[in-house]
């Protein structure tokens, strides 16, 4: 067996991996002396407040901005004309691809046309935000407005307003991947089905809603930003470029971060480069925090798709192939390319062997925010599709739903297995480990399936609808390129680690921490971690896609391993033995069968350190220190299963989730009880998208759910208590054997609640097939099933 | 959104030629007050305008960044801060309005070396994450525990339901609480 990181010979007891172990970061977040960056204020910081479009679509025709200037504690305002010419330009094209024909980006501040509600046009800085809001209503804007594009399928009709004029047509992207020949498949079986699915738009709403602060020392030429992203490392390198400095003068941190989830990652969202922008001008430091109300039209939204579906089977319920037509709505631009729409493609497979598969989609853009991945990126739109369809040939060839399941899952001998499609990273769709059949056996059992059909009996006498639902996914994570991490010992013995991801709550501080102690043998506590910040690591892309732990997590783990090497290296020449006689123990390198000769890390960090003297060819540079990267070939896949027991109020639509259970599957586990912290999380975030969570849009493109009071978190009344089990196969992919979980509990919930609502109120022959529900549109599907089932009863 | 006399439909809200509209005036007039406070046991003394938000008088005045800002519109609870003993919360309030008035914030609970049992119980819960929901959940438990020592799941999940939370799913929160209830009630490291 290959020996793994921190399972050397000397030490063979892992000590924190696999371990509950409480979190480092907890003691500074509980007492409030965490730093966020509202928590920033360097001394004589000015305040952002931007003016953002009133209008889904509208020419801008003029902006005056004196009457704002001339306003008392007013220091500046910049409209699209003062900005340098690299800031006039549409802001850089993150994620280019063959099949995106029309790649139009945002602009840092709008020029002559706004594309969205909440566009910024122009940003006042002032001695405070009071007075910043206050300017803004002084600026004047003669706006003419344009009819807006807002609903998706209207988009793509010839007579459209066009969103982008100089593109001719609002569908920027027409893609397709084709594995075997799905039309001949469809010929020959026994049954296809046919269905179509619409999921419409939420938001992220993280707690912390976005900022930027930015700190320009003309002196020193060194600019310092602190801004609420997933991606300090690509955010610094952008704005080098883009003000024209060396990389070495931009200094990005991301600090603590209010939760992230997918759109606090974007390259540039306006507000990153004007706020440096204004910094730079003024040679004061800039501050601009996003309210609430910006936040739901100015930060990235996501999840509407509208797929045209079917399945065929033969007559047990194989499945011979597959087809999904979809459309997506990229909103007014679409920097992030295609990353959404190849995810939901290439996840709706999931565990099921499906020889002959079509995915076509076309990107669409509409006067809406724009969109960008949010936990889960496609993958719910992927799973709902493809379980919504399993459900249906079970209910349609009279089979069990789980039975269906099974006669279609990819075997566990059957890995690595190759789906056929290209992935997100542009490498080959290849799922490098799984057990499916066990995950579904778990959670049948967890949930009480075999009892069910009586339960669900005994449940309808006494007159109550309650479903069981149930859903399988495979969850593409842990891409590259790459990251890395820089391990130190300094002389107190105490280790120093930095990363180049940043972290907003997933606890790295501790799961990285718990796997350099483990390699180390030093306590867990003694580990500090730094994350996102460019100062102190400068190499890296970021937190997305499920990947920190296992991309950033082998970094760390490599580079801890080398520091080990050089550790026992530097001992061997201080205590002049030989490597394969010492020993690493709590945190001392001890010489094997001789107690009294031992050296402690600090000791050796000390010694490797000289002040005159010379170094030995074998300690090959200075310090108890080292540098390691970890880029995997290709992503690795996560999996699980999640059933759920929901009970409907069909006088009301209120929904009532009375056993929500959760099988994972990430591979190796660092540390069970932050892995449970995700999964709940990634539930909870589900619920809401499956049942209360809805950005509507009126037919103008003005967002009509703009605070906590219309669009619905859940709260601790709706989230039940989740039921989580592990199935653990290692990923081969990766030298700690782990893989991502960020999103697994996310990307299935809408396709239980849907299972178990079908389920609930079968009587009624209900169909679930939109996301997200709420009380009312439930109630309205209840009622045109019932009288649809009524006609079908009444006698002719 | 710092301009509560406006509502959001002026700034927000489609308006053909909003030029036209625009008012062209003096500077808006504001005043400012002097109050006096207690925050954690200190007294404070400041001059403030009368338009500013306690929960910004706080943070950006005072620096007690611990209470944070999630919404400006009173749903989510972060700002949540003890008045008098009572849960208020900050982001609906004026500095003004807390002249005279006692108030504890996070700050005022433990410290990283020495947690409050209710900080410790979130600590071993596992009931946060990002920590930005935090100080509010804290504070709005610590009201509530006061008055209900002894309370069910069911009184649990209701007041907890006054503060949201985007990163945790509320399980380890719930268990917390409860669990605090306990260690408050047996006087551990009170
Ligand atoms: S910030 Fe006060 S309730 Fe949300
Ligand atoms: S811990 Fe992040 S919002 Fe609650």
């Amino acid at each position: 067996m290959n020996e793994r990181p921190g399972e050397s010979r000397e030490s063979m007891v892992t000590r924190y991996f696999g371990e509950p172990i409480k979190r480092n970061e907890d003691p500074r977040l509980l007492t409030g002396r965490g730093t966020f960056v509202d928590d920033i204020r360097p001394p004589g910081l000015l305040h952002a407040a931007f003016l953002r479009s009133p209008f889904a679509h509208a020419r801008i025709l003029s902006i005056r901005t004196e009457k704002a200037r001339a306003l008392p504690g007013v220091v500046a305002v910049y409209t699209h004309a003062d900005l340098p010419p690299a800031l006039q330009e549409p802001l850089p094209k993150l994620i280019p691809h063959p099949a995106l024909i029309h790649h139009k980006t945002q602009y840092a501040l709008a020029p002559d046309k706004v594309r969205h509600v909440g566009e910024p046009i122009a940003v006042v800085i002032a001695e405070n935000r009071y007075v910043a809001e206050d300017a803004l209503e002084l600026i004047e804007v003669e706006y003419d407005p344009l009819p807006p594009v807002v609903d998706l399928e209207q988009a793509i009709q010839p007579d459209a307003p066009l969103v982008h004029e100089d593109a001719g047509t609002n569908v920027c992207a027409h893609y397709t991947q084709r594995v075997g020949n799905v039309e001949e498949a469809f010929a020959k079986a026994a049954y296809v089905f046919t269905e179509r699915f619409v999921i419409d738009r939420g938001t992220a709403a993280p707690m912390e809603c976005r900022g930027v602060v930015a700190q320009w020392e003309p002196k020193m030429r060194q600019l310092t930003v602190w801004d609420s992203t997933q991606a300090p490392i690509p955010i610094r390198n952008g704005l080098a470029r883009l003000f024209g400095l060396p990389q070495s003068s931009v200094r990005v941190i991301a600090p603590d971060i209010g939760g992230g989830f997918g759109p606090k990652i974007m390259m540039f969202y306006p507000e990153e480069v004007v706020v440096p922008f204004a910094a730079m001008q003024l040679e004061r430091p800039v501050k601009w925090i996003e309210d609430r109300l910006e936040n739901f039209v100015a930060m990235n939204q996501e999840r509407e798709q509208i797929h045209e579906a079917s399945i065929a089977v033969d007559k047990e319920g194989r499945i011979l192939g597959v087809k999904t037509v979809f459309l997506y709505d990229a909103g007014a631009y679409i920097p992030y390319g295609l990353i959404v729409p190849i995810v939901a493609s290439t996840t709706l497979p999931g565990p099921y062997k499906i020889p002959n598969y079509h995915c076509e989609f076309r990107a669409v853009f509409t006067n809406k925010t724009i969109v960008s991945p949010y936990r889960g990126a496609g993958r719910p739109h992927g799973v709902f599709v493809m379980e919504r369809l399993m459900d249906r040939v079970a209910r349609e060839l009279n089979l069990d739903r789980a039975e269906v399941r099974r006669r279609n899952f990819i075997q566990p001998d059957e890995f690595p297995y190759d789906v056929g499609l290209i992935y997100q990273d542009n490498a080959p769709l290849i799922y490098d480990s799984g057990n499916y059949p066990a995950c579904l056996e778990k959670a049948l059992e967890m949930i009480g399936y075999d009892r069910w059909p009586s339960e669900r009996e005994r449940y309808r006498r006494e007159g109550r609808y309650v479903g069981l639902g149930l859903a399988c996914y495979v969850e593409g994570s842990g891409i590259g390129p790459y990251e890395g991490c820089r391990v130190t010992v300094e002389p107190s013995g105490k280790v120093y680690a930095a990363t180049s991801v940043g972290t907003q709550g997933q606890g790295h501080f501790t799961s990285f921490a718990q796997i350099i102690a483990d390699i180390l043998s030093v306590p867990v506590e003694d580990v500090t971690i730094t994350t996102g910040d460019s100062g102190a690591f400068s190499w890296g892309t970021g937190t997305f896609a499920s990947r920190a732990a296992v991309v950033a997590g082998n970094a760390v783990a490599l580079a801890a391993q080398a520091v080990r090497e050089k550790a026992l290296r530097v001992a061997a020449t201080l205590l002049e033995a030989r490597v394969e006689d010492l020993e690493l123990r709590d945190g001392r390198v001890f010489v094997r069968g001789v107690p009294g000769r031992s050296l402690s890390l600090g000791e050796i960090a000390v010694a490797a350190n000289p002040l005159r003297g010379t170094i030995p060819e074998e300690w090959e540079q200075p310090g108890l220190e080292a540098t390691r990267y970890f880029a995997p070939p290709r992503g690795t896949f996560s999996n699980g299963v999640h059933a759920a027991i929901l009970e409907v109020d069909i006088h009301t639509g209120m929904i009532n989730i009375l056993k929500y259970v959760v099988v994972h599957d990430c591979g190796r586990i660092i540390n069970p009880m932050i892995l449970d912290g995700q999964i709940r999380g990634g539930v909870a975030q589900g619920i809401g998208n499956a049942f209360y969570e809805k950005l509507v849009y009126d037919e103008n493109g003005q967002l009509l759910t703009r605070t906590f009071m219309d669009y619905l978190l859940p709260t601790a009344m709706e989230v039940p208590e989740v039921e989580i089990a592990h199935v653990e196969t290692p990923s081969p992919l990766n030298p700690l054997g782990v893989k991502g979980a960020g999103e697994a509990g996310t990307i299935p919930v809408p396709a239980v609640f849907a299972s178990a609502i079908d389920d609930a109120l079968a009587e009624f022959s209900v169909r679930i097939t939109e996301m997200p529900l709420s009380p009312n549109r439930l109630l309205e599907i209840i009622r045109t099933a019932r009288e649809r089932s009524k006609e079908a009863k009444s006698p002719r | 959104m710092k301009r509560r006399a406006q509502t959001n439909a002026s700034r927000r809200t489609p308006q053909a030629r909003r030029s036209k509209q625009a008012k062209v005036s003096l500077p808006p007039l504001w005043t400012r007050k002097e109050i006096r406070l207690r925050v954690n046991g200190v007294e404070y003394t400041s001059t403030v305008d009368v338009r500013m938000t306690l929960v910004d008088f706080l943070r950006h005045e005072l620096g007690l960044t611990g209470t944070h800002v999630g919404c400006e519109h009173g749903v989510c609870g972060a700002c949540t801060i003890l008045l008098d003993g009572q849960a208020v919360r900050s982001c609906l309030l004026f500095a003004v309005q807390a002249d005279g008035a006692e108030i504890t914030t996070v700050e005022g609970l433990g410290t990283p070396e020495r947690l409050h049992p209710l900080q410790e119980a979130f600590r071993d819960h596992h009931a946060l994450q990002c920590g930005f929901c935090t100080p509010g959940f804290l504070m709005s438990t610590l009201a509530f525990l006061r008055e209900n020592p002894e309370p069910s799941d069911e009184q649990i999940r209701e007041v907890l339901a006054g503060n949201l939370c985007r990163c945790t799913g509320y399980q380890g929160i719930i268990d917390a609480v409860r669990d605090a209830a306990q260690r408050l009630r047996s006087g551990y490291g009170a």
